[in-house]
């Protein structure tokens, strides 16, 4: 592997750890969409300070997009605190008229340099080693890894230093503010990190792609986590995960790299859905089927407890009879059966059935005849 | 006219409140002097402005005209000595969180910005969970708790606040019969402690067994007092409009006992 795949992972990576941990709070105030949202109203910024500056590396083109991504927000809110509008709504309304404008701007004036709409939306990651970074004549590695890192130690920094401010504001925004911690600021200083970090991954992984860095990693860790700090850890794990696989994958198909990351977020989501051990539909169904299995065994039970004695017994106590009274399957009514004589309840002599006296304990013990 | 030296002695002094949302109001010209030391209920029909009333006074809804001042300084003064516990559906109970964490949610206000919660906090807020009952629960999710653990969870953050003066907005919605003796218990504790709870309430027929002050409101403040003073069916024909047919009932029901 040359030194140019290496840059590029590591770019992925970087890519994919801030937008995952910005990502987690998003997910958690309901807030996803924004994510869409700034990611496209950020070009907007990009492609009026470059009207300024020229220079397509300027730093002043991230404080622009910054800019214009918070200011879509306050539109937004503005929009929403009008109460004409829905939340999504308003969402839906201000970022495409952002978007639109820019590729206006960009089809009218900047169609001669590389602003093009395709790298807008899809990014340009598989270029990252062509624009490198010299300080005094010393080459030091790729311009947008020194500025994708930057924008991750802003990512961890801010997460560390307001953890229990985003915490709180998050959950209860009432109390956030009954204990002076200005929940307001706290929500506009996540939307310029998110904003930032938008910007930064938006040049590697285009528009869209920033989205499912943004949601889907931390959407995973939901469904896996009981605690904020394991969501934000699982979360870093799912998106850097997801950027190696996902290279993986563009190298072995030589496909999109970006589409490829993005692809493997999708997966990694599918597979925590599944098989999350407190929230997938695998465990939800085995829990169902067990469950179903130990309250038939139980009603089976006391079928057998009530008639136990009395002139219908002969009758009553057979497992023909479990089909018609229950309304069970044959089969069901056998796999019943079967683990009852299994765990010792019951004694089968061809169709007819006795409790043994650990069932008749059992029988009496889940009948509450005995309390 | 300062009014910290002539209501000295109240926890809180609304004067003249009005809020309203667009043109409409919610509340029309509130005056309200609560004493330290009482449980007081606020009373009324849906819609009549009480969690209103209550976000006003704490400040978190910003009102029309009036003035609201707390152990006679503002609400940004005396932050640190308030407690608040909101409405069950105000959060978000889905949230990756614990009992235990929650309830240290109440002591942030005390720790100010970047400082993180120290043992002495987390012991705190372990006997708050013991106080309601909840302390085999420190570790269950929140979505694990059914709805009166929920609220005990809020009871228990609302004490780590170690406030002077409690806000409750429905404490007793959804709560069974042993949950809402635990919570009344602790209220009429903090105010044996000279502390002022002040609780927006439902239920008529527990308001004498429970409160010792009521305001019964309706937009406007219809009565205000002791329970046993304002508690008249005069008033609460005023407060509730005509659907009070039940509430005569109740009220022969007292005067025969």
């Amino acid at each position: 592997m040359g030194i140019e795949q290496l840059y590029i992972i590591i770019l992925a990576c970087i890519v994919a750890a801030s937008c995952s941990l910005c990502g987690v709070f998003l997910i958690l105030r309901r807030l996803a969409l924004i994510s869409d949202a700034i990611s496209h109203s950020v070009l907007l910024g990009i492609v009026i300070a470059f009207f300024f500056v020229h220079d397509l590396n300027s730093p002043i083109l991230i404080l622009g997009a910054t800019l214009t991504g918070v200011l879509m927000v306050y539109l937004t809110e503005l929009l929403i605190s009008s109460k004409r509008l829905k939340k999504d709504a308003s969402i839906g309304l201000v970022f495409p008229l952002f978007f639109s404008i820019s590729i206006l701007l960009i089809n009218l004036f900047a169609h001669d340099i590389h602003l093009d709409q395709d790298s807008v939306l899809l990014g340009e990651i598989a270029f990252t080693p062509f624009r490198l970074f010299s300080l005094w004549g010393l080459n030091l590695g790729p311009v947008s890894l020194w500025v994708m890192g930057v924008i991750l130690l802003l990512n961890i920094a801010f997460v560390a230093a307001f953890y229990k401010e985003l915490k709180l504001s998050t959950f209860d925004s009432g109390l956030a503010t009954m204990l002076g911690f200005f929940p307001t600021f706290i929500h506009y200083a996540l939307m310029s990190v998110v904003s930032i970090t938008a910007v930064g991954a938006f040049e590697s992984v285009g528009a869209i792609l920033v989205v499912a860095l943004m949601v889907v990693p931390p959407a995973t860790a939901y469904l896996l986590s009981h605690r904020l700090s394991h969501m934000i850890a699982l979360s870093l794990l799912f998106g850097i995960l997801a950027s190696l696989l996902g290279y993986l994958m563009a190298f072995l198909l030589d496909v999109s790299i970006a589409g490829s990351m993005a692809v493997m977020t999708g997966i990694l989501f599918f597979l925590a859905f599944i098989f999350s051990p407190s929230q997938g539909i695998l465990i939800k169904f085995l829990l169902y089927h067990k469950q179903r299995l130990l309250f038939s065994a139980n009603m089976l039970l006391i079928q057998l407890l009530d008639h136990e004695g009395t002139h219908t017994e002969q009758t009553e106590n057979t497992v023909s009879n479990l089909v018609i009274h229950m309304q069970w399957s044959y089969s069901f009514a056998n796999k019943v059966v079967t683990y009852a004589l299994q765990h010792g309840f019951v004694n089968r002599s061809n169709d007819f059935l006795t409790l043994t006296s650990l069932g008749r304990e059992k029988a009496r013990h889940v009948s509450v005849m005995d309390s | 006219m300062n009014a910290k030296l002539i209501d000295d002695d109240c926890a809180v002094l609304v004067q003249d409140l009005t809020v309203a949302y667009r043109e409409k109001p919610v509340l029309w010209d509130i005056d309200l002097k609560i004493p330290k030391g009482v449980l007081l209920a606020i009373v009324g029909p849906n819609g009549a402005g009480k969690t209103t009333l209550l976000r006003s006074i704490m400040g978190l809804i910003k009102p029309a005209a009036g003035n609201v001042s707390i152990f006679g300084q503002s609400i940004h003064q005396q932050k640190k000595s308030i407690g608040y516990m909101p409405q069950r559906g105000s959060v978000d109970w889905d949230f990756p969180t614990d009992a235990l964490d929650v309830v240290m949610m109440g002591r942030y206000g005390h720790l100010g910005w970047f400082k993180r919660p120290s043992k002495t906090d987390k012991k705190l807020a372990l006997d708050a969970l013991d106080r309601v009952g909840m302390a085999d629960f420190s570790h269950h999710q929140l979505n694990q708790l059914s709805g009166g653990q929920q609220q005990r969870v809020f009871l228990a953050r609302a004490l780590v606040q170690d406030a002077d003066l409690y806000f409750m907005d429905e404490p007793f919605v959804g709560v069974d019969a042993v949950t809402e003796k635990t919570i009344i218990e602790l209220l009429k504790e903090l105010r044996n402690q000279a502390k002022t709870v002040v609780v927006v309430h439902h239920d008529l027929q527990t308001l004498s067994d429970y409160f010792d002050w009521v305001s019964l409101l309706n937009v406007r403040q219809i009565a205000y007092g002791s329970v046993k003073d304002v508690l008249t069916q005069e008033n609460l024909k005023t407060t509730y409009g005509g659907r009070s047919a039940f509430l005569t009932a109740n009220q022969s029901a007292h005067n025969q006992s």
